[in-house]
């Protein structure tokens, strides 16, 4: 299985293809499309990660010491960003979790959506998986 | 009467900022309903001050002083021409709309509210014309009554003149709807309050760059404004009130300057302005203030008022071009504001992709979440026209549009 950095390093290489912000954005939108997402029932305001402008909902699980997240966005940009994080994050154990480095959104170019000022909900999303996994880890002890 | 028409060429060089790139576009600037650039007389007037002539205003001895409290005091003259006041101290310099409304709705708690009374805001109102009456309802155990609004984003008058009764105390809405741009009908408001001796208080912070405002005309009780949506600093902002009202009210801030003589026993209070004015003041914003207009006097609101209208009829009848692009706020009288959803593409997105082509709009619910609320839409985005924006920059928003139709389709 990958570590967190590999998945983050293949994501890097595939950004690499692309020469132009557009062709950047286009393939978010399109990963945002892929995104499975969550049913409406599950869109709930108990998974739901407050931002200002687009919502993010955020379910996690635990099997067997492994953490996996579902995540969905009412934007498409940052639903493609989320799913990003979540491909990144998913599969790993909570103390990997809690000692991960996202890299990958500023070598992507992508920087601009980590700042707090964008209020897409991403930071508050990573702030909360980070949250999640310190529960599963304080759990496990 | 002869329409005076605007050099926009001209004009666009007085603003420095407007000449970058951003994301390696020519920025378009269509977030004036949040803020105004500044021009150059603007931005070298408060540099100015601060090279040559600041200083600490009122009571100093020395020729400095002197100097900045003249200077401070003439831009209270200009303000007090600009809105037409009566009295040049029922013009009290703050921090901007915000602290205006809360100063009034702070003085109205503590003197005027109590339990039962009513005060009257309405369904178009900015979170800074609702939030600080909320907290005064809930000191006093006042009730908020809210104007309902149409489909179109305008009032529906019947109901208001319906929820003025005896108890009502206050009456505080905007002129114009910085999430729609909605003109609001103040003159009707005003005469059926003071008809039942009712105070009105108008948010102007949306108004005041867009048209003239005689505040004696108006007749209202009083009026806010922020100067940095009127091409001046941040930072400062003018509450105007009248003379009766501004004696009436009790200090908000205790403070230097707004006290007559202070000892642990009592303290009396200045006379007005300056028993509003506690603290050192934003001295270079209001000299910064007097300046932006003067720059906009010269250029001349009424000429301004028609080249915005005329950017609004274009903007209006380019975008409704856009297949599935629907206009929030369609009102007969509207400033130069066009508030928008594409069908089935999130605000953010949209706004995301825009400031990738170097177009600055804004975009979520514009600190009016009733609004968005009553259209059941989590915010729209917002393109939001000034004077020295071009219907050339309107065109480059429909082809953003387009772009970013066709990336989310």
């Amino acid at each position: 299985m990958m570590s967190i950095n590999e998945r983050q390093d293949e994501l890097i290489e595939e950004f690499s293809m692309f020469d132009d912000w557009m062709e950047k954005y286009e393939y978010i939108i399109d990963m945002g499309k892929d995104v499975s997402g969550l049913t409406e029932e599950l869109k709930s305001d108990d998974y739901l990660v407050r931002g200002c402008q687009s919502r993010v909902w955020l379910i996690p699980a635990q099997e067997n010491g492994i953490l996996q997240f579902q995540a969905d966005s009412d934007a498409i940009i940052t639903k493609g960003i989320v799913g990003m994080v979540v491909r990144v994050l998913n599969n790993s154990s909570a103390d990997e979790i809690l000692k991960s480095d996202l890299y990958f959104v500023d070598k992507i170019g992508l920087k601009e959506h980590l700042s707090p000022t964008r209020s897409n909900g991403l930071v508050s999303m990573i702030k909360k998986i980070k949250t999640y996994a310190l529960a599963y880890s304080a759990k496990a002890i | 009467m002869v329409k005076t028409e605007l050099n926009i060429e001209q004009i666009r060089k007085d603003f420095p900022i407007l000449h970058q790139e951003v994301n390696g576009k020519p920025l378009v600037y269509f977030d004036n309903a949040a803020s105004t650039q500044k021009p150059k007389v603007v931005i070298d007037r408060v540099a100015d001050y601060y090279s040559n002539e600041h200083s600490n205003i009122h009571r100093g001895v020395h020729s400095l002083s002197a100097a900045a409290t003249e200077e401070y005091e003439l831009a209270r003259k200009t303000v007090q021409d600009h809105f037409n006041a009566k009295f040049d101290h029922e013009i009290v310099f703050n921090r901007g709309t915000t602290d205006g409304i809360n100063l009034v709705a702070n003085g109205f708690a503590k003197s005027f509210l109590k339990e039962g009374d009513e005060v009257i805001v309405s369904e178009l109102e900015h979170h800074s014309n609702i939030v600080p009456w909320q907290m005064a309802c809930e000191q006093t155990g006042a009730k908020l009554k809210v104007i309902p609004i149409t489909d179109s984003g305008e009032w529906i008058m019947e109901d208001f003149h319906n929820l003025l009764s005896d108890r009502t105390k206050i009456i505080a809405v905007n002129h114009v709807s910085n999430a729609l741009g909605t003109m609001n009908p103040i003159t009707d408001v005003i005469e059926a309050a003071h008809s039942k001796g009712i105070p009105v208080l108008l948010d102007g912070a949306q108004a005041v760059p867009h048209m003239a405002v005689d505040v004696q005309a108006l007749d209202c009780d009083f009026y806010v404004m922020s100067g940095h949506k009127l091409f001046g600093p941040t930072g400062v902002g003018v509450l105007y009130g009248k003379e009766e009202w501004l004696n009436k009210l009790p200090p908000y801030q205790g403070g230097g300057d707004m006290i007559k003589t202070v000892s642990f026993e009592k303290t009396t209070y200045n006379e007005l302005p300056f028993k509003f004015e506690a603290g050192t003041p934003n001295i270079a914003g209001v000299i910064g203030l007097k300046t932006a207009i003067d720059y906009v006097n010269e250029i001349g609101l009424d000429a301004i008022a028609d080249y915005e209208q005329e950017l609004l009829e274009y903007g209006t009848e380019k975008l409704s071009q856009i297949e599935g692009l629907k206009i929030y706020g369609t009102a007969k009288n509207k400033a130069s504001v066009i508030s928008f959803l594409l069908d089935g593409i999130h605000p953010y997105d949209a706004g995301t992709i825009l400031d990738k082509l170097g177009i600055a709009v804004r975009t979520g619910h514009h600190c009016t979440q009733p609004v968005m609320t009553r259209f059941g839409i989590p915010g729209t985005v917002r393109a939001s026209f000034a004077f020295y924006n071009t219907k050339e920059e309107i065109d480059a928003l429909y082809e953003g549009l387009l772009r970013v139709k066709k990336m989310f389709s």
